[in-house]
């Protein structure tokens, strides 16, 4: 609920939120001017957590970055390295074998999945329901069970390489997989009926936190939070990557607005994207999983060069300046959240502390990311 | 009229309803696991740190090609290795060849980023990963692995 | 007369120790319920099913250095812990156990136990105040106003539940509801067709008085951290969390006293303290049980609850009773 600012001289004070605060997530720091409870003004402040990792892609042979990238973002670091492996790729005109193709889709949706379970989980207990997140736990583990048993790792997955992948899956992750599938679609239909059925939850986010599409497009918001705008904008369909096109799935778009609508559409992206997991499993081709002939040393020619994937968070992009040595002449990455949370500071205004918040979490903020 | 008793009606089901659900919960086993005192077997592909690989003999199958050290992104390997003579029969003759030895092999775990470029990279099959996930310490020298000193360990 | 003095001063030591030993063991309970509700064990490494958790806690509690932070109000700091212990405390002297066990037993039990309810409000207030930090006084006004607003639906309740048993004494309160399952006054009866819906107001107002989930604004560990007590430690903490469970059993017992029988078996046999020890912990767990499933409200949702629909409910409750008592 947004209520009248009613600025008076004198009469505010300025609350610190974060960098320690159990509803940041992270090291962000919010400075609010505060009337009461109500939000005069707010100023993100970032920063706690950078470490250069746009740097780091410049100062070292492309290969050395590849673990750098899952660092970006630690619930979806599958996503992110797709986008680097593509960028990569495509400057240096790497052929990738189709099956390599069809588990990388599989992967980052899985991935997508978790990452999307633990923001559920996180937030729902920024608005003080503390059960959610531990049944949202108890799936995640289970996909990352799965993604363990073929990377070897739980959360910095560093597993793409160009050209393909380190490792083939096995007949256990497919099992893992497929048994995966019925058990997250009953869970969803439970998280329905315990989280977005309750009262309290839907009276805490219906008409709360309100960004317009016009906001969305001025400060460059994109994933659940644009498509919560009713901005349909999925790089998945837009501008196709990877194998996409050949699979069959829907991107959510929801025109209220709210904070309800970016909740939905992560929730029903969840299901979408089991969606592609089966028809990925169901279409998995036979080859190889690394290209025949691959450059030793990767050194793409002279160019500029641009990859956007769509991770869980929004679109991803990576631009590659090279000077065709074994360096890439500039890094830069585009990370989805830093857009979206730089219309933090607009859209809270006049709106009270616990409404803020909540609009905070429905954000889906992840703080690594934001300062890389 | 009608919507705000409808409106108390449904809120309240849509509570009894979440009630219902936590309530079968309740009596649903525990999934956890104690973790000290009961532990997860680690996958077959599990990345933990680097631990070298013998021959048949208890020596490191290191040729010291320098391949991890070099793809090592984290730069936190270091190798060394002295050259050693030996005597080879080739068609019946005897020769002295010499060939590189490992003296060192360095992990310093702090920095390392379980990338696993380092056992990718190694032709000769001589690194493998470790499944040991227990490391905790409030030291950092702890964390500086010397390889080497690790498989004589294990072979003693 | 004096043996009625020792019976008294027994009789409240007794009362202070049932009101302790609750605190303490109503946390074990809290986390073993979470537990389970969440499919994890809870706490379990110390003693049998974790039993000898509380007062490990106790002695780790009571040995920390209590810190009072820079500019701090000293005296309120101190104060305000023990302001919402002690009201806790005192009201359990008036709740009746069964017909025998009570340690005084007053005419206006009713009345005593909500003035000193509303001292726990106090406690909050200068809680947040006193430790001079800007999430503390937000907190400390949320939790005031929202006092405020559900003192006066939940006395709406009371008073239609004394007008028809015409005494404020708890024992009578109970014994006006002997006699079985259809005596008690969560049945509607002729003279009172909502009883269920009063119920139900009562007891959302029992949890907002007492400050648990899904009504618990002033410690909203989400964005005021941890509102009123944030800035305590050691045994300060403590005193609130004890404070905060024992009103939780007084708010039990108002529940089972007022609606529920009292010490009364369901069938009308055995009456006995059993019974009563029985409900409150049924509806404990009730109150841990809700907890643990809803999100936390927002302090508007609150207030809007509170007025528009409680208080108006409550109101209409009240006239119709006062109206079908003249009738039957």
């Amino acid at each position: 609920m947004s209520g009248p600012i009613r600025i008076q001289p004198g009469e505010t004070f300025t609350l610190n939120v974060g960098p320690q605060h159990p509803a940041t997530h992270g090291v962000l720091r919010v400075k609010m001017e505060m009337d009461g409870e109500y939000i005069v003004k707010a100023e993100t402040v970032l920063g706690y957590i950078h470490r250069m990792h746009e740097l780091m892609g410049e100062n070292r042979p492309y290969p050395k970055v590849l673990p750098n990238l899952s660092r970006l973002d630690y619930l979806g670091a599958m996503g992110y390295t797709h986008g680097h492996v593509l960028a990569v790729e495509r400057a240096a005109g790497i052929e990738v074998p189709e099956r390599a193709e069809y588990i990388r889709v599989i992967t980052v949706e899985l991935n997508r999945v978790a990452s999307h379970l633990f923001w559920f989980g996180a937030f729902v207990m920024d608005l003080g329901g503390f059960t959610p997140l531990m049944y949202a736990l108890q799936d995640r583990e289970h996909i990352l069970d799965a993604l363990e048993g073929i990377t070897g790792s739980r959360l910095t997955y560093c597993y793409f390489r160009f050209g393909g992948l380190c490792n083939d899956i096995d007949d256990e992750f497919i099992a893992r997989t497929r048994a995966l599938i019925p058990r997250m679609r009953k869970s969803l239909k439970k998280y329905e009926a315990l989280v977005t059925g309750n009262i309290i939850f839907r009276k805490r986010l219906e008409e709360i936190g309100p960004i317009s599409p016009e906001m969305c497009r001025k400060y460059g918001a994109t994933g659940p939070v644009a498509r919560g705008s009713g901005i349909d904008f999925d790089i998945r369909k837009n501008e196709p990557y990877s194998v996409y096109p050949e699979f069959d799935f829907d991107v959510p778009v929801y025109h209220e607005c709210d904070s309800m609508a970016r909740y939905k559409v992560r929730m029903d992206e969840m299901e979408q994207s089991l969606r592609i997991i089966e028809q990925g499993l169901d279409k998995l081709p036979d080859g190889p999983i690394m290209p025949k002939r691959k450059p030793k040393l990767i050194k793409p020619p002279k160019g500029d060069y641009y990859q956007a994937v769509e991770t869980a968070r929004g679109s991803f992009g990576i631009r590659l300046v090279s000077d065709g040595t074994k360096n890439a002449y500039r890094f830069k990455l585009r990370s989805p959240t830093y857009s979206n949370m730089s219309l933090f500071d607009e859209a809270c205004e006049g709106m009270m502390i616990m409404d803020a918040l909540a609009l905070m979490g429905s954000l889906d903020l992840v703080i690594p990311e934001i300062d890389r | 009229m009608g919507a705000y008793f409808s409106d108390i009606f449904f809120g309240l089901k849509s509570l009894f309803i979440g009630l219902g659900i936590t309530f079968k919960e309740f009596f649903k086993p525990v999934v956890t696991v104690p973790y000290p005192y009961k532990t997860i077997k680690m996958c077959k592909r599990y990345r933990g740190h680097i631990e070298l690989i013998e021959d048949e003999e208890g020596n490191p199958k290191c040729v010291v090609c320098g391949m991890c050290e070099r793809t090592c992104p984290s730069e936190c390997i270091i190798l060394g290795s002295k050259a050693v003579e030996f005597e080879v029969e080739v068609k019946g003759e005897i020769k002295t060849k010499k060939k590189k030895v490992l003296t060192k092999y360095d992990l310093d775990f702090t920095t390392c980023s379980l990338c696993g470029q380092c056992v990718e990279s190694c032709n000769f099959g001589a690194l493998t990963f470790s499944k040991d996930y227990n490391l905790a310490s409030s030291r950092k020298e702890d964390f500086h692995f010397d390889l080497l000193k690790r498989l004589k360990e294990r072979n003693s | 007369m004096s043996l009625t003095i020792f019976n008294t001063v027994m009789a409240v030591v007794i009362a202070i120790a049932f009101a302790a030993a609750n605190a303490a063991y109503l946390v074990w309970a809290e986390r073993r319920g979470a537990g389970r509700i969440q499919r994890r064990p809870g706490p379990n490494v110390n003693g049998p099913f974790g039993l000898l958790q509380p007062p490990a806690d106790g002695i780790k509690l009571m040995t920390k250095q209590l810190m009072i932070p820079a500019g701090a109000d000293k005296a309120l700091f101190m104060v305000a812990p023990v302001l919402a212990m002690a009201p806790a405390i005192v009201s359990f002297v008036t709740i009746p156990f069964s017909d025998t066990i009570v340690a005084h037993s007053m005419n206006i039990g009713v009345l005593m136990i909500f003035a000193f309810a509303s001292l726990g409000t106090m406690a909050i207030l200068l809680a947040g105040w006193g430790s001079r930090n800007k999430y503390g006084v937000m907190a400390s006004v949320r939790a005031v106003s929202q006092n405020i607003s559900y003192e006066i639906p939940m006395l709406i309740t009371v008073i239609t539940i004394v007008m028809m048993t015409g005494t404020m004494d708890l024992k009578e309160i109970v014994t006006a509801q002997s006699g079985g399952l259809l005596n008690w006054n969560i049945v509607p009866s002729l003279s009172s067709p909502l009883m269920p819906v009063a119920f139900l107001i009562f007891f959302i107002c029992s949890l907002a008085e007492t400050n648990r989930a899904p009504f618990d604004l002033g410690e909203a560990e989400a964005e005021l951290v941890a509102g009123f007590h944030m800035e305590y430690g050691s045994m300060g903490f403590g005193l609130f969390f004890m404070g905060e469970y024992a009103n939780i059993v007084i708010g039990a017992s108002l529940i089972t006293i007022l609606f529920l029988g009292g010490w009364g078996c369901p069938l009308g046999l055995y009456p006995g303290v059993w019974w009563f020890l029985l409900k409150i912990y049924l509806v404990i767990f009730t109150f841990i049980w809700i907890r643990w499933t809803f999100p936390r409200t927002t302090i508007y949702g609150l207030l809007n609850l509170s007025w528009k629909i409680l208080i108006p409910i409550s109101l209409f409750n009240l006239l119709l009773t006062a109206g079908l008592l003249k009738v039957f």
